[in-house]
Formats: C-alpha cells, structure tokens, sequence
C-alpha cells in the first residue's frame, strides 16, 4: 500500500514538472501550445547528449536541460509566436503542430531515430529506507524537486514584482503597457521561462521515460491532460491533477491491471466532468 | 535512397550503356519516419549491405529500389502505397511491411497483380497464408516465443508470471509462450497485459514481485517499451528477489541494445538473430553494415532485408533476368534454402514462412560492448502458431 | 485590390471546381487510390467542420466516428451482407446515434474541458477495439472484407477506377447534403450560436439540442467516411479510430480554414498531396517539411488557405 502511493506521487511528481510548464504558457499567457513537448525534448536531448558524449555529471544535465528549453523557446517566441498572440486559436495549434513535425524531423536527423541512453548517477541509483518500505531514490529526488518547484512557483507568482507583473499584463495587457510594463518583453521572458520548464521536465523524465524523437507527440495528451485537469493558469491546479493522476494510475496499475489502457482515460473523464473548470480555477479568469 | 535519387541512378546507368537491361524494381514499403523510424533504417541498411557486397545488379538488370513511408501501422496507408507501386511504378517485387495490419491489407494486392511480396518484418504468423504471392523471411512471434518456453521447462522453472504489451503481437507472443510452457508442466501463475501508451512499468512489476513467481515472461516490441519496461524490472530488484526475466530478442534488440547499458547484462532470451552470431558469413555481414552505418549495428530486420535481397538475387539470376511471371518466382521462392548471417535457414515449401534456428543466448558485456551470446540453438524451427 | 465575385459567378466557381475534381479521373489515371483518399479525408474533413467551423465544438476524438463507420461496414460485410450502399447507410445510422448519446458529454463543456473530454472517449473507443479481438481483429485489423460490386454491376478493381467514382458521388452527395442543411433556418442558428450563444439563448433558440444535432449529423458523416475507407481498401485498422487521425483531420481542416464549408476539401486536398509529395522526395524527414508548410501558412495568413483567400476575393452573396 505505501509503495503504491509512493510510486503514484512520485510519477504525478514527473508529471508535474514535465507539463507545469504548459501551465505557463498555455494558461497564463492564453496560447494555445502543442508544442510543449517539442520543447522538453530539446532539454532532454541537451541533458542527454551533454551526460552520454561529453560525460557532464546530472546536475549539469538538468541545468543544460532547462537552457535548451528556454533558449529554444525564446527564440521561437521572437521570431514567430509573439505575431500570434491574437491569433485565433486554431491558427496556434496549426502552427505549434508543425512545430512539433518539424522538431521531430530535425532531431530524427541529428541524433538518428533511436532513443537515447541514459544511465543514472550512483548517488540516485537503487533504494534508500523510508517509513519502513524500500523506496526508489530517483523517484524520491522526483518528489523532493516537485515540491521545490512548485513553492518557487507560487513564491515567484505571488510573492514578486516580476510575478505580478505578469499577472497584470495577463489580465489586461493595454492597462499593463499603459502602466509601464514592457509586455513585449516580458511576454518573451515569460515563454521563454515556460519553455525552460519543459526542458528542465524532459531532462528529469530521463530516468523514467524514454526520449526520442517521438516524445512531443507521444506525451502530449499527458501534458494537456495534468493542465486541463488540474485547471490552465494555474501552479496548485497541475500539481494536484498530477497527483491525482499519478496516484490513480499506479494504483490502477497494482490493483486491477486488467483495467489496461481505461483506467487513466476514465479517471480523467470523471475529473473533468465533476470539474469542468479544472482542479483550482484561475483567479479573474473569464 | 530517395526515390527521385533512385531514378537519378537507374537514368544514369540506362544512359550509360543502351544495352542494358531494364532495372529490376522493388517497391519497399516499411515505417521510414516518426517512432518506428528505426524499421525503416535497417532494412535499407540490410539491402545497401547485399548491394554492396553482391552488386547492385543482377542479370544484368541494375536494382532500383522505390522507398516509400508507410509511417506506423496505417494499413490504408500501406495499402495505397503497395497498388501504386504495382499499378504506375510497376515494381518487379514487394520487399519490407514492418507492420502486421500494413501486410494483412497489402496482401489482396500481391494476389491480384501476382506480384511477389518478401516480408521483412510483420510477425503475425499466418501472413503468408493470406496470399500465395507472399513469403517471409524474418520471422514469427510464435517461434520466439517456442525457444524461451522450452528452455524455461529444461531449466525446471515452474512457475511464470507473463507480462507483454497488450496488442496483437505480444498476444500472440504471450499464447505461445503459454502453450508450449504448460504442455510440459510449467505453470502460469498470472498474466499482465499492459497498454501501449502505458509510460510507468513500475506497478506491474511490484505487483509481479509480490506474487513471487519463479520467472518472468515479457514482450515487448523491441525500442524503447522494452527499455522502459527493462528499467523498471531492475529497478524494483525483480531479480535479487529471486524472479529470473525471460524474454525473445524484442527485449535486447542489437539496435538499441548499447542504449540500454548495464540493465540487460545477463538477461537470458530467444531470437533467431544476434549481431555476435559466429559464423564467418556473420562477421563479413557486420563488417560490410559498419561501412554504410557506422552509428548501428544491424538487428534482425537488417539481417531480414539481406537475406530478402539473397532471395531475390537468386531467383532472378535462376529466371534469366525475366521475373515478369509471378507465378514462377514463387515456385523457384517456395522450399528455397541457404545460409543467412543468421545460420541456416528455409522459406517453408508447405507455407512460404521462414524456418530457422532458434538460439537461446545471455546478454554479456564483451568489451568492445554489450552483445547477445548465443549459447544453445534449437534447429530449424518451424512457426506453430497458424491453428 | 479586391476581387468581387457575384453569386452566379460562385456558383460557375463551384461546378468548375467539382468538374475538375472528377476530371482527375482521366488526368491521373495510376494516382486513384490517392485520390480516393484525399475525397475521404475532404469528406471526414467537411463532417468535422459541422462540428467546429459551425457548432463551435472542439473536438479531438472525431476518428471515433470515422473508426466506428468502418468498423460497421467492414463487419457488415465480414457478417454476409456486402452490398456497399447498405454499409455506408449502417455507418451514417449508427454513429448518428451514438453521437447524440455522447454529445451530452460534450456541447456544454468549455473549449478545453471538450477537447480533453473528446480525447479521453476517442481513447477509451480505441483500447475497446483493442481489447475486442474476436470482432475486431485487434491490431491486426479487420481482414476478409470483399465487397460485393455496386448496384450488382461494378466490381472494385486493381486499379481503383470503380472506388474513385465511388467515392467522388457519396462525397458529392454527402456535400450537397451539408450545404442544404447549412443553409436551412437550422443551419443558421447554428451560426447564431456559435456568434453569441447567450443571446441565442435569450431568443428562445433551443441551443443545447441544436448543438447535439449537429454533433449527431457531423459525427454521421464521419461514419461514412470511414465506411468509404473500410470499402475502398477492404481493411480496417486500429489506426481508424486512433487519435493522430483526429489531429490529422483537424490540421486538414484548419490548413483549408473552417466554417467555410470548401474548407475540408481544399486542405484535404492540399494536405494529402503535399504530404505524399515530401514524403515521396524525402521518406525520413518529409516531417520537416510538413512542419515548416504548416507554420508557413499560419505566418502568411490566419484563417487557412480559403481564410487567406478571403482576404483578396469578396463575395457578393444576395
């Protein structure tokens, strides 16, 4: 029984901090982006290229992780989303479609189609005693950092000049820039910090997923599913959907395996009709 | 080759010599892109190495090889693809079909143009029976399966649990796996199918510890089910707990096998195919394939395309050149031996299907890195799993 | 500058378009089978726009419908009945029905809440057709389907000539039916609603049964369209119901603009044959090119291609 919750907060935890991400760009800043996964492959592509050829410890790889992410989705917000902001929101899924064919394509071309190895740091490899069960170190590290992540979150949300600048020019932006505030700018700040998220994520799935070219559509319903859930625009929405689901999906797993591929679909579906507005509902929102 | 590189090529030889012969054409129909990408790779890499090593002509007529993506399993897909093959490319053969539903749907076509059809990969056991035109030289999951089973009853394991990937082949693995196990005593103690899309194997294999059986069986397709699935068996220290893993090569396939790393060391499985296969015909397969792809090494579906391309080669040098009459070419495929860098092997003349050697072999760390080392070999196994 | 088209010059727009079409018939004799491809998507294409470009649903699991059409008519067929005509009515029937049951779950959710309710009921259709293998095959797929000829008289052949004529006249049928409709006090209060909801609601507009209807005639067609797949090819695969088949209708769809009911066939049609022409230069990295046609057409221009157009062409609709 606790292995199970374990395991369960310790994939929601994975599930988190590989979509919250999406919570930023796709909530906050009203953008309609599929291409989320295209950026946690760009930071799990850096965090593996950067262990497996130049033999940068894990840390590093997770700091280059979050770099490719963010500098990918910075680069991609100047030249090309920040056109589409107002865009109606079909165009920005056709638009962050073909950017997840086109990375897929590009990365198939330099790293081949095969998936990239991984191998652990000693220091998370094998099991360490909690509360009397032998649990995973890596999966505990998954929890330690959710929740790290998550406090900074809302403290930099909530609690600073920068968060309530983006909150502001979220909810209004003519009142925002009439205030001072550089939306532009910050706009691109903000995507670009959205998408280092996601490549900090890709770097941290390494040890439990499998990255290859395929992960950005591969894990998309996962992604849009922890934001939808847990309500877009949110920090606390996400983390507790990904909980949630991460916990009712291993259990499912342990329990009733015969329950297959329903089981996450059927819990989702109850979710989002006992909550049609997600988890937590964003404040002001329309 | 892209096709428009590969007509480049068959313009250049025509305009070179006007004697020569028209090119023999095979339209290769297999996963170029996206997740199975891979497939696609080491087929073409399998027939660029008999090319390279036999010519890339026989009988005088210069091998063009039409490529076409099918993408994953989309048989409408595969299905266009292989008629506009026959109908405006005109193709000699059909060669490749990773996918099972890719094969099943190509299958009325091959009938209907008489055109010959050579899978490399598609592992539902009773794709030949769907057409006379169709042979296959892979091979079956039920031949797979049969090897692990039987040397799990001589190593007197008792009770197995399974576990595969819940679609038709790791249902036809995990029923093979089921039958020949049990027939001489072995128990199933539970069974496990798990969805595709499922990223986290680490409840199954909990669940799987605490039933403690003797073994583990698992399927998965080979790639990066199988490494995820790997990881969480020894993450769960299955094996410290007394639970041995079995498995068929899906599990260490050569393709991804040193992207696995330590995990697969010492897994005992069953395939019909290592990299590390002793044979000198073996070691000039592996050398030449390191010429074209020195980033892989060639799996079972290179290996697959190779001995599809020693197929063709044959038949069209024992008919002069002319394979125009299908018909013909089956009768010369059917009951055809010769030996693979895989060993001996025989495209069945009851059935069209491939019969082989089934080794039984340990993942090892050799030093130059990880291999499957073949230690036992059933010979000449024939695929049981058509009833 | 704008162009201006007047009504009777639309109409001659529109005959020229469809007479070209079927001319593609004698044009690209060894192409047929793509084309008949490219008609079936333009049709799954035009049943989606209902659903979206129209009702305002977003949706993300409509392969459900075109998955469950074939099913019906491949195991129609498989059962020993045959006849192509009765397989495509079954189909329209049935996902007709079981749209209206689901629509509940649907028309009143907000945009995000639908598209994840319909990714999660198009997932749960999907792993039932796995797990049901003694119907459906599993994902082997559905084999031994053999269509009888149609109206008795035209067998499908190897060259695929009887499946495109096929084709061509349900989708025509099937389009001509949609226009109707769209252009019924139905088809107007749809627009309505999708335009401000609320004051529909405060005219008396029954919304929620309207959107449940339209949900029902867009899913319908759907099903043909995957009948029409199921026919032509004689296979049914897993891959019909699956979730990329609903994003690929949506991206058809959007690529040709919504709500403009050209829209479906112009980006099935501009889709399917860009695809096969990258794929067929490049067969591992035609993504790349995909890709960048995709995010090309959103940088020119919003709306799709037809959206594009609008820009330059006016209509003179009295």
């Amino acid at each position: 029984m606790g292995i199970v919750v374990f395991d369960g907060l310790a994939f929601g935890a994975l599930l988190f901090l590989i979509s919250v991400g999406l919570s930023v760009t796709m909530g906050l800043m009203n953008f309609v982006n599929l291409a989320h996964g295209a950026f946690a492959m760009a930071g799990g592509y850096a965090a593996a290229v950067l262990m497996n050829d130049y033999g940068a410890p894990f840390p590093v790889g997770l700091a280059a992780g979050f770099l490719a992410g963010a500098v990918t989705g910075g680069v991609m917000e100047f030249f090309f989303i920040r056109r589409l902001y107002r865009s109606h929101p079909l165009d920005q899924v056709l638009f962050t479609i073909g950017l997840v064919f086109a990375s897929i394509a590009t990365v198939t071309f330099f790293f081949g189609p095969t998936m990239q190895r991984f191998v652990m740091p000693s220091y998370l490899d094998g099991n360490v005693a909690l509360f009397g069960t032998d649990v995973s170190r890596y999966r505990l590290f998954l929890i330690v950092v959710g929740v790290i992540v998550v406090g900074g979150l809302l403290l930099g949300l909530n609690r600073t000049r920068f968060g309530a600048m983006i909150r502001a020019s979220v909810d209004n932006q003519r009142v925002a820039q009439g205030s001072g505030i550089n939306v532009d700018r910050l706009f691109l700040l903000t995507f670009t910090f959205g998408c280092g998220l996601a490549g900090f994520g890709g770097a941290l799935s390494l040890g439990m997923l499998t990255l290859n070219p395929i992960f950005p559509l591969k894990y998309m319903v996962y992604f849009l599913m922890v934001v939808c859930v847990g309500g877009a625009g949110t920090i606390t929405g996400p983390f507790l959907a990904a909980l949630l689901v991460g916990v009712g999906d291993v259990a499912g797993k342990y329990y009733i395996p015969e329950s297959g591929g329903f089981l996450i679909y059927l819990l989702m579906l109850g979710l989002l009709l006992a909550r049609p507005r997600g988890l937590v509902v964003k404040q002001g929102a329309h | 080759m892209s096709r428009l590189a590969a007509t480049l090529l068959a313009t250049a030889i025509f305009a070179g010599s006007a004697a020569a012969a028209e090119p023999l054409k095979l339209g290769f129909v297999a996963p170029m892109s996206g997740a199975q990408a891979e497939y696609g790779l080491q087929m073409m890499n399998g027939m660029k190495t008999y090319m390279a090593q036999h010519g890339d002509s026989v009988a005088d007529r210069p091998i063009e090889i039409i490529v076409k993506d099918s993408g994953g399993p989309n048989p409408d897909v595969a299905k266009r693809l292989t008629q506009e093959l026959i109908v405006r490319d005109k193709v000699d053969f059909l060669v490749g079909y990773g996918f099972s539903p890719n094969a099943f749907a190509a299958a009325p076509l091959a009938t209907e143009s008489e055109t010959p059809l050579i899978i490399f990969n598609a592992a539902s056991s009773t794709i030949p029976l769907k057409s006379p035109y169709i042979a296959r030289v892979s091979m079956t999951l039920a031949q797979h399966a049969y090897g692990i089973a039987k040397w799990a009853n001589e190593q007197d394991i008792q009770k197995v649990y399974t576990l595969y990937a819940d679609y038709a082949p790791g249902q036809d693995a995990n029923k093979q796996f089921k039958k020949i196990f049990t027939a001489e005593g072995g128990e199933i103690v539970g069974e496990i199918g798990v969805p595709l899309s499922s990223p986290d194997f680490g409840p199954y294999m909990q669940r799987i510890k605490d039933a403690q059986p003797d073994a583990v069986f698992m399927w998965f397709p080979s790639g990066e089910l199988a490494n995820t699935m790997l990881k969480s068996y020894r993450e769960r220290g299955l094996e410290e707990a007394g639970i041995r893993a079995l498995g068929t090569s899906d599990l260490v396939d050569d393709h991804s096998l040193d992207s696995m790393g330590e995990d697969a060391v010492g897994l005992i499985t069953s395939a019909h195919y290592s990299a590390a296969h002793d044979s000198e015909l073996n070691k000039a397969f592996v050398e030449t394939y390191a010429e074209i792809d020195p980033d892989t090494r060639p799996n079972f579906m290179a290996v697959a395309a190779y001995d599809g391309l020693a197929a063709i080669y044959k038949v069209t040098e024992d008919l002069g050149g002319d394979v125009s009459n299908g018909e013909k070419v089956m009768e010369l495929l059917t009951g055809m031996t010769f030996e693979s860098p895989r060993g001996p092997i025989e495209i069945s003349s009851e059935d069209r299907d491939i019969v082989q050697n089934i080794y039984i072999r340990e993942t090892k760390d050799t030093g130059e890195g990880l291999y499957n080392i073949e230690f036992q070999t059933m010979p000449m196994v024939v695929d049981q799993g058509k009833e | 500058m704008k162009l201006t088209l007047s009504r009777w010059q639309l109409h001659a727009l529109e005959i020229a378009f469809w007479l070209t079409l079927a001319a593609c018939f004698f044009i690209f004799p060894d192409r047929l089978y793509l084309l008949t491809q490219i008609l079936i998507a333009a049709l799954f294409a035009i049943s989606l726009d209902i659903a979206l470009g129209y009702a305002g649903i977003l949706t993300l699991g409509h392969a459900v419908f075109f998955g469950l059409g074939a099913y019906a008519a491949g195991l129609l067929a498989k059962a020993g009945w045959a006849e192509p005509l009765s397989g495509l009515v079954l189909a329209f029937l049935l996902c007709g029905l079981i749209a209206y049951v689901l629509s509940v779950l649907v028309v009143n959710a907000t945009e995000l809440t639908q598209l994840m309710v319909t990714i999660a009921v198009g997932a749960i259709f999907a792993e039932v057709a796995n797990q049901a293998t003694s119907i459906t095959g599993g994902s082997d797929g559905l084999q031994g389907i053999s269509m009888w000829p149609i109206f008795g008289m035209f067998s499908f052949d190897l060259w695929g000539k009887t499946a495109f004529i096929y084709a061509f006249v349900v989708v025509l049928l099937c389009f001509l039916l949609v226009r109707r409709l769209l252009q019924s006090p139905f088809g107007l209060a749809l627009k309505g609603i999708h335009g401000n909801r609320k004051r529909m609601h405060a005219l008396g507009s029954p919304v929620s049964r309207r959107l449940r209807f339209a949900y029902a005639v867009s899913a319908a067609l759907a099903g043909v369209a995957g009948a029409l797949l199921a026919q032509t090819t004689e296979f049914v695969g897993l891959d019909t119901l699956s979730i990329d088949r609903s994003a690929m209708v949506l991206i058809i769809l959007v690529l040709g603009g919504t709500g403009r009911l050209y829209g479906g066939i112009i980006g099935a049609i501009v889709y399917m044959v860009v695809h096969d022409v990258f794929a067929d230069l490049s067969p591992e990295y035609w993504m790349f090119w995909l890709g960048l046609f995709l995010m090309a057409i959103v940088m020119i221009g919003s709306g799709g291609i037809l959206g594009g157009l609008s820009r330059f062409v006016r209509t003179d609709r009295t």
